[in-house]
């Protein structure tokens, strides 16, 4: 495939492991996080670890849509389906995800919920369209990328009038996970995560810009690339960090120069900004509930917003016990450190988020990298 | 870590549990379904082959061969075949790879009221082309229709009968440290040919299934003289499920090598747009074959010698392992798990 095999090819990888085994410095470890889940998921399909030096350490970010999303909202969307008797409408992996009373989406679909996956917001308006009769609600999840999308649906079912469309909104905003990193006591003030530096999501960065991170190197002193999702992309990522890190220097660089500018896609932003607004507080899975780090639909919108056309209260859901979906999502534990992973808990039958999307800390390692751990 | 190396810890729910979507994808669920549902309610010595058929003792020194499938397929119509001969194909195949000669096939239907019979007709006259051309006649069946929304237009469940030369044994149980790993053609056109026509995707694509009978080339790569332990049609799941389920039965496992795996440029980039990994996507047209090191050209030769088989390749090795992994090396090269099929393969979100 022209565009794509040239960034998975073995022989240039060779080439860059070998000069990151020259850049890196023996005498030191060097703690990377990739926060998005399509890193992860790029790192563990290829094999990307296998060609670091045992010195360069990726710890996987909270960057993955449905590992964050709490069980409150998913109970949410299946009340909606169950109680309200909605047509809901989400995108694949969520479907998956563990909610409360051993239910899931797709096991509420076994019970009866008019429950779709859908590929995209534009087809959950059109299913509206086709269904005058029918309430169908689209549950919204995602980082910056999936939230023009969804911006575009309620601006699209406001201009074809549709009395029977609305969306559940968890969308989410990725400098506000990272600061809560940052700011978690783990790496301030114990330090018993060492964090030497952040690869940032490129898809991200195509919307927002790299401009929002200049603040993460400045104000934690802490190099931040942006990178692709190919794995050449996150080995040349991982080599630029090295770099800053030995050089002294935090500032945002820019590896997905072939789609990121510092600016991002200020036409997408605009459509977000005219039809979002910031939420005071959210719940993440994990992180816990952080303050201005996700979105909800501008009263301006309100028909739209399921949360206020159907009676939604919010119940937050403490995690199972023993899942440590919360830890491993702020890099403090890894996933074969969690003494579910891969007995009680597996992809079959998640109990923790991660171990539902492939890009899941705990799904990609118990997919893709288990054979280490035997 | 021991505990991580068991296929699944959780037992199913019998009592509360439903049925969902993942128990009939081909994978780690639905194998978890068989296991502890049917095989153990249903368990005798033929059901525990655990093979796409059974093989049965009958008269004489031969031996006979039965499999069953059902066929669901939406759409009813795809690019490269339709419900009706993929029904045809895909009991054969279930024969053949067991190393038999295909002989009769019955075919069983269950319309939905409304259903359109010119529609029907469609079916049933691709089904008799199908039948004609592998030679293997449609000898019984029957029909049931159903009322209207209990059932998704028609399904067609066939039953394949065959024979078995003395002394052959090919089964999912045979493969064996230092046996080669072969593949007859490209991977994952039957999926990507049904999912590219998809109501709810859109996107056009040159993609045909491949859907077809292999008898034919089963019986060239046979007279082929090679050391064959293990043949399958790799359908639902795609390759990755099938050799997890052979590393099972035979308590091996496998290293596949990813530059060798043959997939068609269109199938790669339709998976890429959609988060699949080809190795996973159905087919309906290949077979897998695990034969003696020694063989392996003479096998490969003799499969590209025939015109299904002309893009076969050595994909991979078997190795002692006690975990039963099935692993790959990267084009990249890094080494990674090729799982089983964990629910259904849904596309990723961003």
């Amino acid at each position: 495939m022209k565009y794509i095999d040239e960034f998975r090819d073995g022989e240039v990888a060779r080439g860059l492991a070998e000069a990151i085994r020259g850049e890196a410095n023996p005498a030191r470890d060097y703690h990377f996080m990739e926060f998005c889940g399509g890193h992860t998921h790029a790192i563990s399909r290829y094999g990307v670890a296998d060609l670091l030096p045992a010195n360069v350490r990726m710890i996987h970010g909270p960057g993955c849509p449905v590992c964050v999303l709490p069980i409150g909202r998913v109970d949410q969307a299946i009340r909606l389906a169950l109680e309200e008797g909605v047509t809901l409408c989400t995108y694949g992996d969520c479907l998956r995800v563990p909610a409360s009373d051993g239910l899931s989406l797709i096991k509420a679909k076994a019970r009866g919920g008019d429950i779709r996956m859908v590929y995209s917001s534009a087809d959950a308006v059109a299913l509206a369209e086709r269904n005058p009769d029918r309430q169908v609600v689209f549950f919204a999840i995602g980082f910056e990328t999936t939230t023009p999308p969804t911006a575009v649906a309620i601006r699209q079912a406001a201009a074809l009038g549709l009395k029977n469309f609305s969306v559940l909104c968890c969308h989410v905003l990725t400098p506000s996970a990272i600061s809560s990193i940052l700011e978690s006591p783990e790496v301030r003030r114990w330090g018993t995560v060492p964090l030497d530096g952040f690869i940032g999501p490129a898809h991200v960065s195509t919307i927002i810009g790299s401009r929002p991170y200049e603040f993460f190197a400045e104000e934690y002193r802490k190099p931040v690339v942006i990178a692709g999702f190919e794995p050449l992309d996150v080995m040349l990522a991982i080599r630029m960090l090295i770099r800053q890190v030995n050089e002294g220097r935090a500032v945002v660089e820019n590896e997905f120069s072939r789609a990121v500018d510092r600016d991002g896609n200020l036409k997408a932003q605009q459509l977000v900004a005219e039809v979002f607004e910031m939420r005071k507080n959210f719940e993440w899975r994990g992180l816990n509930i952080l303050p201005y780090s996700a979105l909800r639909i501008r009263s301006q919108f309100a028909e739209f917003d399921a949360e206020k056309r159907f009676p939604l209260d919010y119940r937050s859901v403490p995690d199972h016990k023993a899942c440590e979906c919360g830890a491993i999502l702020r890099g403090v534990k890894r996933p074969q450190d969690c003494k579910i992973f891969g007995t009680v808990c597996t992809p079959e039958n998640p109990v923790g988020s991660c171990m539902v999307s492939s890009e899941g800390a705990c799904a990609a390692h118990y997919t893709y990298g288990r054979y280490k751990d035997v | 870590m021991s505990e991580t190396r068991k296929n699944y810890a959780r037992p199913l729910d019998l009592r509360h549990g439903r049925i969902d979507m993942a128990h009939g994808a081909g994978g780690r669920a639905m194998a978890q379904l068989i296991e502890e549902l049917f095989a153990k309610h249903l368990g005798n010595d033929y059901l525990a082959q655990g093979d796409d058929g059974a093989l049965l003792p009958a008269t004489g020194d031969g031996r006979l061969v039965m499999a069953t499938d059902s066929h669901v397929v939406s759409p009813l119509f795809f690019p490269g075949g339709d419900i009706g001969c993929l029904s045809v194909h895909g009991t054969i195949n279930d024969v053949a790879v067991m190393g038999a000669t295909p002989l009769y096939l019955s075919a069983a239907f269950i319309v939905e009221e409304g259903f359109k019979i010119s529609d029907l007709v469609l079916i049933v006259q691709s089904m008799a082309t199908a039948a004609k051309a592998a030679g293997v006649p449609i000898v019984t069946g029957d029909t049931k229709v159903v009322e209207r929304g209990k059932g998704d237009g028609v399904f067609i469940t066939t039953t394949g009968v065959g024979v078995v030369a003395p002394g052959q044994a090919w089964s999912g149980r045979h493969a064996r440290p230092g046996d080669v790993i072969l593949v007859s053609g490209t991977l994952g056109d039957h999926g990507m040919a049904i999912m590219a026509v998809r109501e709810s995707l859109g996107f056009e694509s040159p993609i045909v299934s491949d859907t077809a009978a292999l008898h034919g080339l089963i019986a060239a790569m046979r007279s082929s003289g090679a050391d064959i332990h293990v043949l399958r049609d790799p359908t639902r799941g795609g390759l990755a499920t099938t050799l997890n389920e052979i590393a099972r039965q035979s308590a091996v496992g496998m290293m596949l090598q990813e530059k060798a795996l043959p997939v068609k440029p269109a199938v790669n980039a339709a998976c890429e747009f959609l988060g699949l990994d080809p190795l996973y996507v159905a087919n309906e047209g290949k077979l897998v074959a695990i034969c003696a090191e020694r063989d392996a050209e003479k096998l490969l030769a003799a499969m590209r010698a025939h015109p299904q088989g002309a893009d076969a390749a050595i994909v991979g090795s078997v190795h002692e392992d006690e975990h039963h992994f099935v692993q790959m090396t990267t084009g990249f090269g890094g080494r990674r798990i090729v799982d089983w099929l964990s629910g259904e393969q849904l596309p990723r979100i961003c």
